[in-house]
């Protein structure tokens, strides 16, 4: 009978997302897909089979009540839907963009295994949008107050989820970040045509609504430390620093002028606003044969940022082959819609400068795919004498990132593994350190904005446990 | 927050002192440390060295010298003005130790910031003496505050139209090679410092230099300050700004301050267009 509904139902295609142009979008910085119109969501909804038992809540990491959120909409019950999202998720907006739902929730949706999913992000999304839009829905019911103070480090994805999850439950939580803005990643990393900086102040607003302190230009470890934090009366600390140490290639010429970590690049764009340089104060290189390295989510952002800065050429050099690729697939082919070039199988080993100290060139080898390596992805091994060179006035290095120290050092009691993150427990987030949990990417290592908010959530259901019952 | 307290002008009015109300950063401020300062909500974010800060009152002090846009908006702004962000203390804090005789020369608005250090190394107990200098004597600063933090203080001009006629470097030359000194700090123009060092290296006295290369979060997220000390890659925001002289590779740091030169002065001709327009 299941099969047969299943059948009735997938009738109706899914229904695709409009989106800016490529040959437009390619050099604006507005937003490239534009949404779900009502009737179109409605419709999308309509596709949702309303599993008895949804493997979709599964794949999602917060566990959204996904099939109960789309009968809403597709009631047009728009305002309960977004109250149905949020239950278990204060960054819908965010989520609904940016999270790769093709190895989530959607990867997990029946339909999935005969045809194309229920667009849930898409209608995450639409709901989260309309809400920001129109309604003014009540907040969710919070819980008596507890007395009891939460201190947050880090106000990106699985900061802010620990914060909205424990106001919710009564307690007075501050939030500080080290950034004039709040949002983390959210603001400084992912450019504003993959998410307007509008809908991350918007969602923090949400959370201030709720009753969520915060406290911008605060550098914990340095202008107040942990063990202060603590003196100054919280019972309990989440860290979720995420992981803000630039990785860079460690070849000769790499601090020549041109050469950036795609942090400071991206940070300098989004945060910054510095494409809208002069009337915003910081500036940045405008390269026109631009090379990023790497092939990540982050790689594709700062290619398609120095597309958007008017460069005329944009190249992609990736030491492994487009499978190995890790950034969203939708990522790679909007990238490709816009012009990127990649250079698959390249290694850089060296930069090539003018007498003045600015960026000319990479010098590069071609590399073939060897046996797998610890990552179980097939190592590249150079091909001998296989250099050349590549023009450039522009560099973006993109290879990931590490674990920032400034914390961890100045904080005592808090152990962590060889890479410097923070050792946590995995089901509950409780560091070494009494009272101090972590998520996120300071325990994980670079990873996703969602995986960031499941740490996060998890951490808070702990903390709250641990203020009500004891560690 | 971020409330100017007091405002002075100085050096002719290219150089100006804000005392800056910002209790929790002067709180746990330390000499050598910096801030980063926004003026509003457009503007870019500026690493200045703190020449001063009273946990007390919960103020820092910061002099700069106007030579561009930010700058020249820093000093626009008045007492009972605030800085819509001050970011700090950042960078590791100076060492001091009693050592003996130590140098501390200090040149430009180099001398703000050598000014809390000096003082420093002479409360804990060894012999200071100071050497600053300027272009000309309009521009000299603090010199009273360095008279007072040191047990000799040499001053130099370049045109000679105040105390010593010539570089710091002169000047240094002759204590070196009369006095024991144990360890030199040098601050200023990157020039300056590359002088400093060079001469320092010759008598084999440790030398200490607090960079001032281009920042953005000041925080070790970006490594826009990044540079190469003894071959390796440091962030100057993090891992100093203070470096063992002798191991700074000052020609790629001069250049890599160069990096925006044509930024800088677009944004700075606009601002004053601008301003003029606004009269």
């Amino acid at each position: 009978m299941g099969e047969e509904k299943a059948k009735k139902k997938e009738k109706i295609p899914r229904q695709p997302m409009p989106e800016q142009k490529p040959e437009v979008r390619k050099r604006n910085f507005d937003e490239v897909p534009l949404g779900l119109p009502s009737e179109l969501a409605v419709k999308e909804a309509e596709r949702c089979l309303q599993c008895k038992k949804p493997s979709c809540i599964e794949g999602c990491p917060v566990a959204i009540d996904i099939p109960a959120f789309i009968k809403l909409i597709k009631e047009q019950e728009f305002t309960k839907a977004i109250r149905k999202i949020w239950e278990r998720n204060a960054l819908p907006a965010v989520c609904g963009r940016v999270c790769p739902q093709e190895i989530q929730c959607e990867g997990s949706c029946i339909l999935a295994k005969k045809g194309d999913p229920v667009a849930i992000g898409n209608l995450e999304r639409f709901a989260a949008d309309l809400e920001r839009e129109f309604g003014k829905g009540d907040l969710p019911p919070k819980a008596a107050p507890t007395g009891k103070r939460v201190a947050v480090v880090g106000s990106g994805p699985s900061g802010l989820t620990v914060a909205g999850d424990l106001i919710l439950k009564g307690h007075d939580v501050t939030v500080f970040e080290a950034f004039h803005k709040p949002g983390g990643v959210l603001v400084y990393g992912i450019p504003e045509f993959r998410l307007p900086k509008e809908i991350v102040y918007s969602e923090v607003n949400y959370l201030e609504r709720l009753g969520v302190k915060l406290e911008s230009n605060v550098v914990v470890g340095r202008t107040i430390s942990v063990e202060e934090l603590f003196e100054e009366g919280y019972d309990a600390i989440y860290i979720g620093v995420g992981a803000g140490l630039p990785r860079f290639l460690n070849i000769p010429g790499e601090n020549l002028i041109g050469i950036y970590s795609a942090n400071e690049y991206l940070t300098r764009a989004n945060l910054m606003k510095a494409y809208l340089f002069p009337e915003y104060d910081t500036p940045i290189a405008l390269g026109k044969d631009v090379v990023v390295f790497g092939a990540g989510n982050v790689a594709m952002d700062s290619a398609r940022t120095a597309m958007r800065l008017g460069a005329d050429r944009v190249r992609i050099v990736y030491r492994r082959s487009r499978q190995e690729m890790p950034a969203r697939v939708d990522e790679i082919h909007h990238a490709e819609e816009e012009g990127i070039e990649f250079f698959l199988l390249t290694a850089p080993t060296r930069f090539l400068g003018d007498g003045e100290g600015r960026v000319t060139g990479v010098e590069c080898l071609q590399m073939e795919l060897g046996e797998p390596d610890e990552s179980g992805r097939r190592r590249p091994v150079p091909v001998e004498g296989s250099e050349f060179q590549l023009e450039c006035d522009l560099a973006v290095i993109a290879v990931g990132a590490g674990a920032n120290p400034l914390l961890t050092q100045t904080t005592e009691g808090l152990e962590l593994n060889k890479w410097g993150y923070i050792i946590a427990d995995p089901e509950t987030g409780k560091t070494t350190k009494k009272g101090v949990w972590a998520g996120g990417d300071i325990v994980t290592g670079q990873a996703t904005v969602i995986l960031a908010m499941g740490a996060g959530r998890l951490a808070s259901d702990s903390i709250h446990q641990y203020l009500t019952w004891g560690w | 927050m971020f409330e100017i307290l007091k405002r002075q002008e100085m050096a002719d009015g290219t150089v100006v002192l804000n005392e800056i109300s910002a209790p929790k950063i002067a709180r746990n401020a330390k000499p050598g440390q910096f801030v980063m300062l926004k003026a509003n909500e457009t503007g870019e974010r500026i690493p200045l060295t703190m020449a001063d800060t009273n946990a007390k009152k919960g103020t820092l002090t910061v002099i700069y010298q106007v030579v561009g846009k930010s700058t020249a908006l820093f000093k626009s702004l008045q007492v009972g003005d605030r800085f819509q962000d001050v970011i700090g203390p950042l960078g590791k804090p100076t060492h001091l130790e009693k050592v003996g005789t130590v140098l501390c020369v200090g040149g430009g608005t180099g001398v703000a910031v050598i000014h809390p250090i000096t003082r420093g190394l002479k409360e804990i107990g060894n012999h200071v003496i100071a050497i600053i200098g300027a272009r000309t004597k309009d521009l000299l600063i603090l010199e009273d505050k360095m008279k007072a933090a040191s047990h000799e203080l040499h001053v130099c001009t370049d045109d000679g139209s105040y105390g010593h006629h010539g570089f710091v470097t002169d000047v240094l030359k002759e204590v070196l090679e009369k006095e024991d000194v144990k360890l030199v700090v040098g601050i200023g123009p990157v020039p300056m410092m590359k002088f400093v060092t060079k001469m320092t290296a010759e008598y084999n006295v440790k030398t200490l230099v607090s960079l001032n290369s281009i920042m953005v979060d000041g925080t070790g997220m970006c490594g826009c300050c990044r540079v190469s000390v003894g071959g390796k890659t440091q962030f100057a925001c993090v891992d100093g700004p203070e470096f063992d002289g002798h191991l700074v590779d000052f020609d790629e740091l001069g250049q890599r301050l160069d990096a925006y030169k044509q930024e800088e002065q677009r944004a700075y001709e606009k601002y004053l267009h601008e301003c003029k327009l606004a009269q």
